[in-house]
């Protein structure tokens, strides 16, 4: 078994290859890899003894565009990064630039946009779950799954007319003002959501194949966790009670209550009960939020043209992947200087090679799917 | 450690209630907020060089009296903590420059030293996440790219950021043997900026194909530059087409 630390590349050199060593491309065309990501494996039998991320795929150069847009102009562009949890992106910039610029949004705005970013957290844990166990071989819990994020994504298009790429933010605020049955809806959908993540739950939890694909696989301890720099599920799986949340709180959620689930063993199972966990309290969440919403303006005073003194931040959310980090330069004009974003999924797809080592070729979707990876967002 | 904001970068949300007493803003937002409107007044009024108030909202002035040596406006501040203390003790010389800036602290660190006072911080400061690894070129400057690495402690609940110039022929010492997680940060900024990081195990690109001309997020690669020679070669099309 070669040294876990040699890089891959050299083992993929035949004259390193081992006589009954194959090495095995997957991807980028691959249904489970959640889009285009490549993956080379050194296989041994059906061992993997060694793996390769090849990324970039979808580079956009986001970071590049966000230097010749203004602050307001590179507002969407975020959420096409994380286009299933559209929603926190645009949170994560539009606080950013806010703290770049000393405004802030009024506390109508904060508790609205708290409301939408935990219904995209359910949303985009939903999505994971059901393609995860999808790829697991149980077709069944993606259905439901879609169907409740069906409700979700209605609640967003009411609010502001799209559903996936949102938008939903403004530096400063809020564009549009909650229509009027905004509450009503989020209690629907809220109301009867524990139920169905139960329902779920008696799919799977005690699945006995769910738990032999899941159990014990892909283990990473909270020391290779900090090490690897994961964040979100996949830290907090590993045991690490860390949520930014709660640790540096944004938006309005140091006024709600809920509490941070973690895991024991840092495996794929443990990081699918953190997850199902974690939807049942963003689901507290907004029922406490929509109990009272301040009235009040919506949209900060920010100005129209937004020229933050120069100098610079870093805001980080806590995103249904992981920590989403902006890193914003300004240097005094309209446009910044520079736009750095710490992607959560790049960041814990790095552990994926750490994960993989030892276990199956099976396996590889089942690690893949756990670490809820959007590649948009990898890419950039 | 959770929920205990402290000095610098504490709430994540703070930013306009920056300098106000920082643990009261970081609890109580909303709450903090009705009583600042009375001081802001003054802060519009003090627009000129106090930035916050530019465009910002009403409160974020209204704190900033709160710090003694009230900043003439947002942005950054020489700090001068038992942590710069610390630092400064171990290290001497190598600690070039420490301020902060929107309540976050920023040391700037000699390049060579950059992994020793990595490795203090993550083992002595307990700053043992890394967060994220990037580089900022400034093409005026005589050392062109700021390395800059964003560390998080857990004990603490606190954030430091280091900085190590670095002229695009210099060499900057990886971290990688210190967080695993620098190792594809690293990648990313050799493929984007092209600084090279001393002692990474497998320095190449990550997210721009190997073959690849040029750096992308240089500001002298124009937004619409392309390498058309692989374009051409690999796409089969004119480039811009």
């Amino acid at each position: 078994m070669p040294d876990e630390r040699i890089p891959f590349a050299t083992h993929a050199d035949h004259t390193v290859l081992g006589a009954d060593e194959i090495v095995l491309n997957m991807g980028p065309q691959h249904p489970s890899t959640h889009g285009v990501l490549r993956v080379k494996l050194r296989l041994d039998g059906e061992k993997v003894i060694g793996s390769e991320c090849v990324i970039g795929y979808l580079h956009r150069g986001v970071e590049k565009i966000a230097e010749h847009r203004s602050y307001q102009q590179f507002a969407p562009y975020v959420d096409r990064m994380d286009y299933v949890a559209a929603v926190s992106n645009g949170l994560g910039y539009c606080e950013a630039v806010e703290k770049l610029l000393g405004a802030e949004a009024p506390p109508r705005a904060r508790v609205i946009r708290t409301i939408l970013t935990e219904l995209q957290r359910i949303a985009s844990h939903l999505f994971w779950l059901g393609t995860h166990a999808l790829d697991i071989g149980a077709l069944t819990p993606l259905f439901y799954c879609l169907r409740e994020r069906e409700e979700i994504l209605k609640i967003f298009e009411k609010f502001c007319g799209a559903r996936l790429t949102t938008h939903a933010f403004r530096i400063g605020g809020l564009q549009y003002e909650a229509y009027d049955e905004l509450e009503k809806d989020v209690e629907r959908f809220c109301t009867p959501f524990d139920k169905r993540v139960d329902e779920y739950e008696s799919l799977l939890t005690e699945n006995r194949i769910w738990v032999g694909r899941t159990k014990g696989i892909g283990i990473l301890t909270a020391k290779e966790a900090i090490d690897y720099g994961a964040s979100g599920p996949v830290l907090r799986a590993s045991g690490v009670k860390w949520d930014i949340r709660k640790a540096m709180p944004y938006a309005a959620y140091d006024q709600y209550k809920f509490e941070i689930p973690t895991g024991k063993n840092g495996d794929t199972y443990d990081r699918y009960i953190v997850r199902m966990e974690e939807m049942r309290q963003s689901r507290l969440i907004c029922l406490q939020a929509i109990e009272n919403i301040p009235a009040g303006p919506i949209m900060g005073k920010v100005g129209k043209v937004l020229k933050p003194p120069p100098g610079e931040v870093y805001h980080a959310i806590e995103a249904p992947k992981g920590e989403l980090g902006y890193y914003i330069i300004s240097d005094g004009t309209t446009q910044p200087y520079r736009v750095r974003i710490r992607p959560p999924s790049l960041i814990n797809l790095e552990a994926f090679d750490k994960m993989i080592r030892g276990h199956l070729v099976a396996d590889v979707v089942a690690i893949i799917g756990t670490l809820d990876i959007v590649l948009g967002e990898v890419d950039r | 450690m959770a929920n205990d904001p402290e000095e610098k970068q504490p709430s994540a949300s703070s930013p306009s209630e920056p300098s106000g007493a920082k643990t009261p803003a970081a609890g109580g937002e909303p709450a903090s907020k009705p009583p600042a409107p009375p001081a802001a007044p003054a802060a519009p009024a003090a627009k000129p060089p106090a930035a916050p108030g530019a465009p910002a909202a009403k409160p974020p002035a209204a704190p900033v009296p709160s710090r003694p040596p009230a900043p003439p406006k947002e942005g950054p501040v020489a700090l001068e903590n038992d942590l710069v203390k610390r630092y400064k003790e171990k290290f001497g010389p190598a600690i070039l420059e420490a301020w902060t800036d929107r309540k976050q602290a920023i040391l700037v660190v000699a390049r060579e030293l950059l992994a020793e006072i990595a490795l203090y911080s993550r083992d002595d400061e307990k700053f043992d996440w890394l967060s994220d690894l990037t580089a900022v070129d400034w093409p005026k400057r005589e050392n062109r790219f700021d390395v800059v690495l964003n560390m998080y402690s857990f004990e603490k609940n606190e954030r430091l950021r280091l900085k190590a110039q670095a002229s695009a022929d210099e060499r900057v010492p990886s971290v990688q043997g210190i967080w695993s997680t620098a190792n594809w940060m690293e990648r990313e900024v050799y493929d984007m900026f092209g600084v090279v990081f001393e002692g990474h195990p497998d320095l190449k690109r990550i997210l721009l194909p190997d073959e690849w001309q040029g750096f992308p997020l240089r500001k002298d690669y124009d937004i619409l530059t392309q390498d058309t020679a692989w374009v051409r070669e690999n796409l089969g099309i004119e480039s811009g087409q």
